[in-house]
Formats: structure tokens, C-alpha cells, sequence
């Protein structure tokens, strides 16, 4: 009847982040798409912010260990990231939505993430209940039997979020995840992501502004590659009330955040243009 | 970390410990958890004195009552769909079309060779001539971002790799390869002539694919075999020397020289290529 709780489950990590990035660079074809970015994250959930091309999703590749790094170190969950590692065992504890998220449109959403939870190695017995778990967490619970091609924008977007969560990831990777989803549906996904944030390291690559300051603990702001800024998002907002006093310098845009966004990105620019 | 300790827990502070705990001292506790952290046999005797608690007993069994009259009424976990996802650890998406394919080929040569033999023509059998590239049309798309809409969330996944894209190309073969021996009998061909070939080159198009992508290396591959065999040997009439049942050691050697070179660098097919 009583069950011998096993050393797996009292087990200290023996890591101090879950990911920790020193020098990072990325190429992609012959540009460096992260060039030279340090990173150090634990539980919480941290916002990746920049404009389009400033490296976001080719970081989030990186982290998700598909694109191998050109150079500088990359450790996740204490384990060092290097060309003959069996990426097997970080990759069981990693769940990543891509931006480009492609689905099957025969299957039913059911049969999707039980696909990917035998891709990502969950035991066999596991496998049912992960599934209705991670269905029922993101509200799809309805239209778990319904085939993928019925499916709206959302919807898909969320059994996204569902396959990414399948496997009870310690670190989770999601690249646009709020592209597509209502007003109604992104306050539901920001309780989630605050519920998720108490044990797992959730890196949320996003051009929101809003969606940043309303769910993330931290946030970092890159740009060409490189890491701009990095505080929390009263720090941003901050930012922008700043550069809102100083004629001329202010950011555009309608929040404090957005135009703490801009000012600081803006300010980079120029500093990068002074020293060239 | 786990150094063994060199006392255990007494049978006393361990029953008082199991009991919640009154009359035991804060320091004593503690030290008993650190102790059972690291000790299995404590643990296990922990359990075995937790069962013999009548307290416990008591509170085990009101819950396992209630949890018995509320099982019937509570809603039931949705039968697993396993069959689909089943068929999906084994079939690459999209190669049912081109199954369709290869068979519609192989008949239109089975078709075109008894013509000929009917014809009184002594051209070299199509059959003969095609079956080594007939596989690749399968194989193509064992590993394909262009094939399957899912492929980056494929490659994240800890099944990513060899492996993988071993089991999806046994699936091909599986089905080809008897249809091209019953093609061959039909047309008086022997698969000792064609069975090794077609073997070398379905290793080496998952050889090549390693550097320049499945898709394209089984594409090459065909469009070179048709290009430097089977058209000079129609031209000619004369079936190809390299067809011949004594080059099958030669193709024997290729076949194992490309298999070392496809698993030593088996690590490419864990990653999306960094040209994208």
C-alpha cells in the first residue's frame, strides 16, 4: 500500500541555471545570427523581445539544440552542449514550440501529441495521461478528438503549446506563442505561463511588448545578435518614461514599455553607428 | 554526493517520524530527512513502519473508500488512439503517395518489358535497369523539411536522429523490395542481380543526405543512375556491366564503405542544417 518514495524524487539539481549561455554565437548560412550572447536563466519566465531578423528564433534554435552553436559554450541543465553529445537525454526534459509550427491534418489532436509523446521518449504508460493532461491544461479538452484540419488559427497554436508541455519539460521553448490567439486566449495563456513558471525555465520569444510586461519575470532584448538589454520589465517601462522626458529622444509607442522598447533600441543603434 | 551513511535511522525516531512527528525534536527531524535522502533502505523501512501505523492505516483506508464509491461517477480517461501514432513512428508523412508512384513505375516497365520480350526486342529489362533507384523515391522523403510540415518539431525531439530515419527507410523497404522481386519474376529477373545495388543505394542516399539533405541526395542519386546507366544501356541494348551478378562483391564493398561514412556522421541527422 505505501510507496518507498524513490532518490529520483529528493534529488537536488546539481546545476546553478538551467540554461547558461557564454559567447554564444549562431550562424546561420554565412551570417552570425547570435554573435557573442551570454545568457543565464533558471525558473521563471523570460521574455525574448527584438525586432524581426535580430536573431530570436535562431537563439531559440540553438537553445532547443537543433542548430549547433559556431562557437562559445552552451550548458543546459548542467549538461555542456558539444558535437558528440547524445542529445538524447536533454532533449527528453525540453519542450519547443517552433514559430513555424507544422502539424498533421489527418490526425485528431489527441493523436498528434500522442505522437510526439513517443518522439520525445515518455514511457508508454505514461503516455495517456500526459496527453489529456497537456490537452486539458491548455482548454482544448472539447476538441481533443477533433481532426487537426478543423482546427482555427488559436486552436492550432495551442495543441502547439500542448505537444510542447507533453513531456513535463524543465525548460520550455516558445517562439511566437501568442501569435493567433484572441484577447481571451492570451490571458489564459499568461496564467499558464506564470503556473509553469514556478518550476520550469520558460524562454517566450515574442514582439508583443504587452505580453511581456503582463507574464514575464525578466526580460532581454536583443538586437543583430546581441543582447541589448536584460532587467525586469518595470525596468523597461522605466526606460521609456526616461526617455519620454528627454525631447527628441523619447521611443514611440502608446505604453511606457513600447516606448522603452524603442528608446533603448534606438539608443543602441546609434552607439553601434558612433562606433563604426 | 550519495555518500553512504555510516548509522541508520533508529526503528523509534523512524515510527515517530512516520507518525507526524509529535515528541520529535526539529534538529532530529531534519537530520532524518537528510538521512532518508540519501538512504534507500531507510526509505523502504520508512514506508514498511508508515503501513504499520494504525493512524496512518486508518487514514489510507477512509481514503481509499471514498476514492472507491467516487471512481464510478468520476469521467473516465479517453481510450488511447495508439493505432495512428503507432503507424507514424514507422511512416514518414507523405510517402503514401510516393509508394503510389514507385509502384505505378515498376508496372509501366513490367508492362514495357513484356512488350518487348513479346516484340522479339533484346533490350536490357527496365525492371533490371531500375530496381537500385526505385526505393530512393520512398526514401526521399524519410527526412524531408520540405515533405513533412512537422519536420523541425521531428528533428527537436530526442528520437531525432539516425536511428529514426533508419526505421522510416526499413518501412520503405519493407514494402518495395518484395514488390520488385515479384516484378523481377514476373519479367524473368533474378534479385541477386539488383538487390545489393539497390541496397548501396539507399545507403548512400542516406549517406549523402547527411551533407546535402536526404531529399536532394536521393534525387541526385536517381537522376545520375538514369543518367550514366540507363539511358546508355537502352541506347546501346546492351544491359549495363554494372548490373552483372559478378560485380556484387564491388557493390558489396560500396555498400559497407558508405555505411561507415553514414554512421560517423550520424549526429546530422539531430540538427536542421545551418544554411537555412
Amino acid at each position: 500500500m505505501v510507496r518507498t518514495v524513490s532518490g529520483a524524487e529528493t534529488a537536488p539539481s546539481t546545476y546553478a541555471w538551467a540554461v547558461q549561455a557564454d559567447g554564444l554565437r549562431v550562424r546561420v548560412g554565412r551570417h552570425l545570427a547570435v554573435d557573442g550572447l551570454n545568457l543565464a536563466l533558471d525558473s521563471g519566465v523570460h521574455g525574448l523581445l527584438g525586432p524581426n531578423g535580430a536573431g530570436k528564433t535562431t537563439l531559440v534554435r540553438a537553445l532547443a539544440t537543433v542548430l549547433r552553436p559556431a562557437a562559445g559554450t552552451l550548458t543546459l541543465l548542467g549538461q555542456t552542449i558539444h558535437g558528440r553529445l547524445d542529445l538524447r537525454a536533454v532533449r527528453r526534459q525540453i519542450g519547443y514550440l517552433p514559430q513555424e509550427f507544422g502539424f498533421y491534418r489527418r490526425f485528431t489532436v489527441r493523436e498528434f501529441v500522442e505522437y510526439l509523446a513517443w518522439l520525445k521518449e515518455v514511457p508508454a504508460r505514461d503516455v495517456p495521461g500526459a496527453v489529456q493532461r497537456a490537452i486539458e491544461r491548455v482548454g482544448l479538452t472539447d476538441r481533443a478528438d477533433h481532426r487537426m484540419r478543423t482546427l482555427s488559427g488559436g486552436m492550432l497554436r495551442r495543441v502547439g503549446i500542448a505537444q510542447a508541455l507533453v513531456n513535463d519539460p524543465r525548460i520550455l521553448l516558445l517562439d511566437e506563442p501568442t501569435a493567433g490567439l484572441d484577447p481571451d486566449q492570451r490571458l489564459q495563456f499568461r496564467a499558464l505561463l506564470r503556473e509553469l513558471a514556478r518550476d520550469t525555465c520558460v524562454l517566450v520569444s515574442t514582439h508583443l511588448v504587452e505580453d511581456v510586461v503582463a507574464a514575464c519575470t525578466d526580460v532581454m532584448l536583443i538586437d543583430a545578435g546581441r543582447l541589448v538589454f536584460s532587467g525586469v520589465p518595470a525596468d523597461l517601462a522605466a526606460a521609456g518614461d526616461a526617455a519620454g522626458e528627454r525631447v527628441g529622444a523619447g521611443g514611440a509607442g502608446d505604453s511606457a514599455a513600447e516606448r522603452g522598447y524603442t528608446a533603448i533600441l534606438r539608443a543602441h543603434r546609434e552607439q553601434q553607428g558612433g562606433a563604426r | 554526493m550519495s555518500r553512504a551513511p555510516s548509522r541508520h535511522v533508529a526503528a523509534t525516531w523512524l515510527r515517530r517520524y512516520a507518525g507526524g512527528g509529535p515528541g520529535l525534536p526539529p534538529d532530529v527531524a531534519w537530520a532524518i530527512e537528510v538521512h532518508l535522502e540519501v538512504c534507500a533502505r531507510c526509505r523502504a523501512r520508512l514506508a514498511d513502519a508508515a503501513g504499520r501505523d494504525p493512524a496512518i492505516n486508518a487514514l489510507l483506508g477512509r481514503v481509499h473508500a471514498h476514492l472507491q464509491a467516487e471512481i464510478p461517477h468520476s469521467p473516465r480517461m479517453p481510450a488511447t488512439t495508439r493505432r495512428r501514432a503507432t503507424v507514424a513512428s514507422w511512416i514518414a508523412p507523405a510517402l503514401l503517395p510516393r509508394l503510389i508512384v514507385t509502384a505505378l513505375v515498376v508496372l509501366t516497365a513490367v508492362g514495357l518489358d513484356l512488350v518487348s520480350a513479346e516484340a522479339g526486342h533484346r533490350l536490357p529489362s527496365l525492371v533490371l535497369l531500375l530496381a537500385p533507384v526505385a526505393p530512393l523515391v520512398g526514401v526521399a522523403v524519410a527526412w524531408s523539411s520540405g515533405q513533412d510540415p512537422a519536420h523541425e518539431l521531428v528533428v527537436a525531439s530526442p528520437r531525432a536522429g539516425l536511428n529514426l530515419v533508419l526505421r522510416r527507410t526499413v518501412a520503405v523497404l519493407i514494402v518495395v523490395i518484395p514488390g520488385l522481386t515479384l516484378a523481377g519474376l514476373a519479367v524473368g529477373t533474378s534479385p541477386a542481380r539488383w538487390l545489393v545495388p539497390c541496397l548501396a543505394f539507399t545507403t548512400g542516399a542516406l549517406a549523402l543526405g547527411e551533407v546535402v539533405g536526404l531529399h536532394r541526395a536521393a534525387t541526385g542519386l536517381a537522376l545520375a543512375w538514369a543518367v550514366i546507366v540507363v539511358a546508355p544501356s537502352l541506347i546501346t541494348a546492351r544491359p549495363s556491366l554494372l548490373l552483372d551478378s559478378g560485380t556484387s562483391p564491388v557493390w558489396v564493398a560500396v555498400t559497407v564503405g558508405v555505411a561507415v561514412v553514414l554512421v560517423a556522421r550520424r549526429s546530422a541527422y539531430a540538427s536542421l542544417p545551418s544554411g537555412r
